[in-house]
């Protein structure tokens, strides 16, 4: 595994990788559904898209653990290497890393007095696009944008209206996809298209 | 700089503001505490805004700070050198050609657009602080948008002066979940936050709160139907570039009451008067 | 007056920094200041510092006091500044002040007691009458030497502590809070509020721990013990996973014993207030731990009734880094805020319309403002 560890580096830059890579993600979360390149380490470990690895990178270490699920599960050294971040049961995590939308009464949603407290969804997508159309609505959106990444599933816009009305409470998701990442706040409204 | 990290706050520090600001921007207007560091300029100075343009600048970026609307007040220019030193960024002046700005009491006037982030300095995030100053209280006021006492105190102005009384920092309700300061602008700005293209991110040091807006949300001033919200400004003319739209400052000319009015937003005077000429 | 649009914010910074410095040095006439003198003959204006600024280094609080001109408050900012870059290698353990080589103890409530009282270096018998002879330069200071006493100096807690007469000391392995690192929230933990005090204001805690004295807020101190001196500082390295020293630190120690009556839950019992500081600062340390008995009122389920009783109020307002930074903020330009409250105001007084035409007859009669 050590060996593994190093064959996959974190960022080359990682100053200067972390800051693209943020800005990237504060504009995704900053405009639902858009998608923004992040600063890719050069050769990160399978099954991590590259954008995936670089929100990694960016925003865990050891003050905000980290959940891994699926096949991400066997990436707990590297992402300790390369972070500092610990891995801690999903009720616990500040990010869930998934390939697959987990259950969200599974993750914490914050409470009406610390909303934030609540987990980042990480999701790795085959694609931000191609996938059945959304409609978003809500901060950050000028009138409506449509979005259809491939992968969520099929009851996506019933589970996301659930964790909408927990609003302030609720989760927030990071598309990741390639080397681009979207974002979805807990305070976007998804419909399917009319 | 040598011996500081690339605009000037340590990695670890950046994670944890950087983790904040995303959660703020996913729950509009609502104030985030985060572990403020100790800045090398002064409490009340800017810190929060220094802070969180730390985290938020990079490389490419070209940063306009103002105070007061102008580049060229003191705080300013420290701030601007501070951030030139320590990260070797651009400057400017010009409001179109910066991509990040930092504020103090203004917003621009030029509209600003989906490419830029404007960073307000924050000297008090809660808005509910003169009604109540316990931040444990606030706090639970906010989770139950329990906004009641601050309509009784607009109501009792306009039963005392026949209108609302309140000139800066007036405040706002964004996204019409929270109850929010929009810092010590005047009340002017206001209607610019409302559905602004620009990301708002803003940082109060002391006080350890960073919130935010993101673009085109609404971020609504306080008011009755009966009285509504009216953004005053001095009703005269710049008196170097003749605007009759601009936020205005009252220089005082001499002892016997002389005033003239001029843009409190220098890059927008600048600008018209190039214009012209 | 011609009116152009202020230029010259970068060069008026310069020259004001480079006239501070000049006055910094003073007459030049006059030897320099050393910080090595500062640190060996100003020791409790550097303990202020160290205190007030969170960080133990004698010789960067004394650079700190030079460079702010003996402002105690500005060099605790600096030295705040400097702190929070430092990269952070580890945690020491707890220090052990049982074990403390000690320069000062004194017990306030027993006439002696197991290592003695040890009056050491203070100035509270001093009679203050000016020395005109440090004036001179002539100062011959040897202290006469004693053979120190081979006797343990227990703390008085684990003296009284038996009996159950005053509550145990709280032990908790948990990983504890950080003022540094994470913002405060309410109700703060005791050892959140005792990191708030320790680096509080001196003048600021004083008053408050006063005021506790003068009837805001029931207290009835007692000194049980003062004690100051050097502790050892350890870590625990893992890759050595044994404890080794790194060096010492002067503390001043003060356990401050209160009355309680008791309370439905509690027998009657003294409770203590806490006081840490670095260095030699028996006033601080006997304010904080004065205040840290007020603010456990609400634990010990007493009325709160004074300002020294409420944390958030104490907390938030103890810093005086954030204080004077905010207080002085007020120098910085306000004139849009104060324009908007002029507009307000007309209006207010009605006179808006009035007052509008007489101000812009002046401003037609300035040949400035058409430039």
């Amino acid at each position: 595994m050590a060996a593994d560890i190093l064959a996959h580096p974190g960022f080359a830059d990682p100053v200067h990788d972390r800051q693209v890579s943020f800005r990237a993600l504060l504009q995704a979360l900053a405009r639902p559904g858009t998608f923004h390149p992040v600063a890719v380490p050069p050769d990160p470990p399978a099954p991590l898209a590259p954008a995936t690895a670089a929100v990694l990178l960016t925003l865990v270490d050891g003050e905000a653990p980290v959940h891994l699920t699926g096949p991400f599960a066997a990436l707990g050294a590297w992402v300790a290497f390369h972070t500092s971040g610990t891995e801690v049961a999903a009720g616990d995590a500040a990010f869930v890393l998934a390939d697959a939308l987990p259950d969200f009464a599974s993750l914490k949603a914050g409470t009406d007095e610390i909303p934030e407290s609540s987990t980042t969804v990480i999701l790795q997508m085959p694609a931000l696009e191609g996938g059945p159309p959304l409609t978003l609505r809500g901060p950050g959106i000028e009138t409506t944008r449509d979005f259809g990444p491939c992968g969520l599933p099929d009851d996506f816009v019933a589970r996301w209206a659930a964790n909408r009305r927990l609003y302030p409470r609720g989760i927030d998701l990071v598309l990741c996809a390639g080397s681009l990442v979207a974002g979805l706040p807990r305070s976007t409204t998804v419909t399917p298209p009319r | 700089m040598k011996g500081y990290n690339f605009a000037y706050l340590d990695e670890q520090t950046k994670r944890m503001l950087r983790r904040a600001l995303l959660k703020a921007v996913a729950i509009p207007g609502h104030q985030i505490p985060f572990g403020a560091r100790e800045m090398p300029l002064p409490y009340g100075w800017g810190t929060g805004g220094i802070q969180v343009t730390a985290c938020v600048i990079g490389r490419d970026d070209t940063l306009k700070v103002i105070d007061q609307g102008a580049d060229d007040t003191t705080n300013a220019v420290s701030i601007r050198r501070f951030f030139a030193k320590t990260a070797g960024v651009a400057t400017t002046t010009r409001t179109v050609d910066a991509t990040v700005i930092q504020t103090r009491h203004r917003i621009p006037e030029t509209p600003l657009t989906e490419a830029q982030i404007i960073v307000y300095q924050v000297p008090q995030p809660e808005p509910l602080y003169k009604l109540e100053p316990s931040r444990a209280e606030t706090r639970r006021m906010h989770a139950l948008a329990e906004y009641g006492a601050m309509h009784v105190k607009l109501y009792e102005q306009v039963a005392r002066y026949g209108q609302i009384a309140i000139s800066y920092d007036y405040p706002v309700m964004v996204n019409g979940r929270h109850l929010m300061a929009p810092s010590p602008i005047p009340a002017f700005d206001n209607p610019k936050m409302h559905r602004m293209k620009a990301l708002q991110l803003f940082g109060a040091g002391r006080e350890k709160r960073i919130y935010a807006v993101p673009p085109y949300t609404d971020v609504v001033s306080l008011d009755f139907e009966d009285y509504p919200f009216r953004a005053g400004r001095a009703p005269h003319a710049c008196a170097l570039c003749g605007d009759t739209a601009s936020y205005l400052d009252e220089v005082v000319t001499d002892d016997r009451g002389g005033r003239m009015f001029v843009c409190s937003d220098t890059d927008h005077c600048a600008t018209r008067r190039e214009r012209v000429a | 007056m011609a009116y152009v649009a202020v230029k010259g914010g970068e060069r008026a910074i310069d020259a004001a920094h480079a006239w501070l410095a000049a006055e910094r040095r003073g007459d030049t006439a006059v030897a320099e200041l050393e910080t090595a003198q500062i640190r060996e003959q100003l020791g409790r204006a550097v303990d202020r510092v160290m205190a007030e600024g969170s960080l133990y280094d004698p010789g960067l609080a004394a650079l700190a006091i030079k460079q702010a001109q003996g402002d105690l408050i500005e060099a605790g900012f600096l030295l705040r500044a400097s702190r929070t870059t430092l990269p952070r290698f580890g945690a020491s353990l707890p220090v052990e002040t049982a074990t403390m080589r000690l320069a000062r103890r004194i017990s306030a409530i027993f006439k002696d007691l197991p290592g003695g009282q040890v009056l050491g270096p203070t100035y509270d018998y001093t009679h203050r009458l000016l020395d005109f002879s440090l004036a001179a330069n002539a100062t011959q200071a040897t202290a006469p030497e004693a053979e120190a006493r081979d006797e343990a100096a227990p703390r008085v807690p684990d003296i009284l502590g038996d009996e159950g007469l005053l509550e145990a000391d709280g032990v908790s392995d948990a990983e504890p809070f950080d003022l540094t690192r994470a913002p405060l929230a309410y109700p703060a933990p005791r050892e959140a509020r005792l990191q708030g005090l320790a680096r509080g204001d001196e003048g600021f805690l004083l008053g408050l721990g006063y005021s506790t004295q003068r009837g805001y807020g029931n207290s009835h101190p007692f000194v049980g013990e003062l004690r100051v001196g050097e502790v050892d500082v350890e870590i625990v390295p893992p890759e050595l996973g044994f404890a080794v020293c790194i060096g010492t630190v002067a503390l001043t120690e003060c356990q401050m014993v209160n009355q309680f009556a008791g309370s439905k839950t509690q027998p009657a019992q003294f409770t203590r207030g806490y006081g840490l500081a670095f260095g030699h600062a028996e006033r601080r340390a006997m304010a904080m731990a004065l205040v840290d008995r007020a603010l456990r009122a609400q634990e010990l389920g007493e009325a709160r009734t004074a300002p020294a009783q409420d944390a958030e109020f104490v907390l938030s307002t103890c810093d005086n880094v954030e204080a004077t930074g905010f207080v002085e903020h007020l120098k910085l330009p306000h004139y849009v805020d104060f324009q908007s409250e002029l507009e307000t105001i007309r209006r207010l007084r009605g006179i808006a319309g009035k007052n509008a035409t007489s101000l812009s007859e002046a401003t037609a009669n300035l040949p400035e403002a058409a430039q």
